[in-house]
């Protein structure tokens, strides 16, 4: 259409081939995917603006997707987000849709089982990935490091709720401890 | 099916389920899923489990973890097709659809007034100390999501250096070596699959 709406095009395209690719996992693990995109190959955004998306969007309620909307935002405003949020849910929906209709009774369980056991490997090392892309995007200090291994210390150990510890994230950082 | 029952009147008394609650039409599969979406920080997963199975009892544990396991077989992001999932059983394709807007209407207002206000005050040096501290601790849940899945796979005995060596081929093709994902999962989903088909008794 011009010439402003295409990269918007562009990564909506991608987002939307990408998300199907998002299988056994949240679309977290598309995140370091998504920042070679748009932060080294085409730079729409900047590596800092990419971690506060994904910051903001985790700090939010609802789906860990949302990133995605916060990303299309920083490029294009409400179009932007709305593009970016469509691309990754339509293509997976339909398909959801067309299995459910077709009524998947004939499946070979042992192949979805194999299919799922055989994915989960892949799910931990992509979502490791994702953590290891957010955590050197914004810039790495022993201090924010340590922030990491503490949080990953209070998930494990306690059933403190997330929400909590992003809280109190953001008071380490406005005391400066990050 | 009950899809075609719920395009008429929702009859007062289903006569199918006298002790369970009645089946949700379109609009309380909208407005439930909200529910659940607008209180699932950190992960609507856990929130769908209380809001679906305990609080609703809309499905059965059961039912819950079957439809889990489905959702996470077809691609895409897990909650929305299980959000799919449900709504599809009470409402056919219109309470799927309205079960998938009640999940991502109200998170994407809220995320988008979040884009706002960092537009505004994204700049001010407080703000961006509380994000880099914020950054920190969202690292920390992800990582830690990554453990948590990690460890039935380190528990179980079947496979489990190939598992590992899988894993870890993963992160570095993708974290360090920053190979596309489609390379990553053409490459390593199908020895991984193939290799948990042949472990399957």
């Amino acid at each position: 259409m011009n010439g402003e709406l295409s990269p918007l095009l562009s990564l909506s395209l991608y987002l939307a081939l990408a998300s199907m690719m998002a299988i056994g996992g949240g679309v977290i693990m598309l995140a370091p995917d998504v920042h070679s995109y748009v932060v080294d190959i085409h730079h729409l955004i900047t590596s800092e603006q990419f971690a506060a998306a994904f910051t903001l969007a985790q700090a939010a309620p609802g789906p860990n997707l949302l990133f995605v909307t916060l990303i299309g935002w920083q490029i294009g405003g409400l179009k932007g987000a709305l593009a970016t949020t469509l691309a990754v849910i339509v293509p997976s929906s339909a398909l959801t849709l067309v299995i459910l209709r077709i009524a998947s009774r004939t499946t070979d369980s042992r192949l979805a089982r194999a299919f799922k056991a055989g994915m989960a490997p892949l799910s931990v090392g992509l979502l490791a990935a994702a953590a290891w892309v957010l955590g050197t995007a914004a810039g790495v200090s022993f201090r924010s490091g340590l922030l990491v291994v503490l949080t990953i210390g209070f998930i494990l150990r306690t059933k403190l709720n997330p929400v909590l510890l992003i809280a109190g994230g953001a008071v380490a950082g406005l005391l400066g401890f990050v | 099916m009950t899809s075609s029952d719920q395009l008429a009147p929702a009859p007062p008394d289903p006569p199918d389920r006298p002790a369970a609650p009645a089946a949700p039409d379109n609009w309380a599969l909208f407005v439930g899923f909200s529910r659940i979406a607008l209180s699932g920080f950190g992960g609507v997963l856990p929130f769908a489990y209380r809001g679906l199975v305990e609080q609703r009892q809309w499905i059965t544990a059961a039912e819950f973890a079957e439809l889990l396991a489905g959702s996470q077989v077809i691609p895409g992001p897990t909650i929305c097709n299980m959000s799919l999932m449900v709504g599809f059983r009470f409402g056919g394709v219109r309470g799927a659809l309205s079960a998938l807007g009640g999940m991502l209407a109200g998170p994407f207002v809220i995320v988008i007034l979040l884009g706002i206000a960092h537009q505004r005050v994204g700049g001010l040096a407080p703000v961006r100390a509380a994000l880099t501290g914020m950054s920190a601790v969202a690292t920390g849940l992800i990582a830690a999501t990554a453990i948590k899945m990690a460890l039935p796979m380190l528990r179980r005995p079947g496979g489990r250096t190939l598992n590992v060596v899988l894993a870890l081929l993963a992160f570095g093709g993708l974290g360090l070596w920053k190979l596309p994902m489609i390379l990553v999962i053409a490459v390593l989903g199908p020895v991984g699959v193939a290799l948990a088909y042949r472990r399957d008794p």
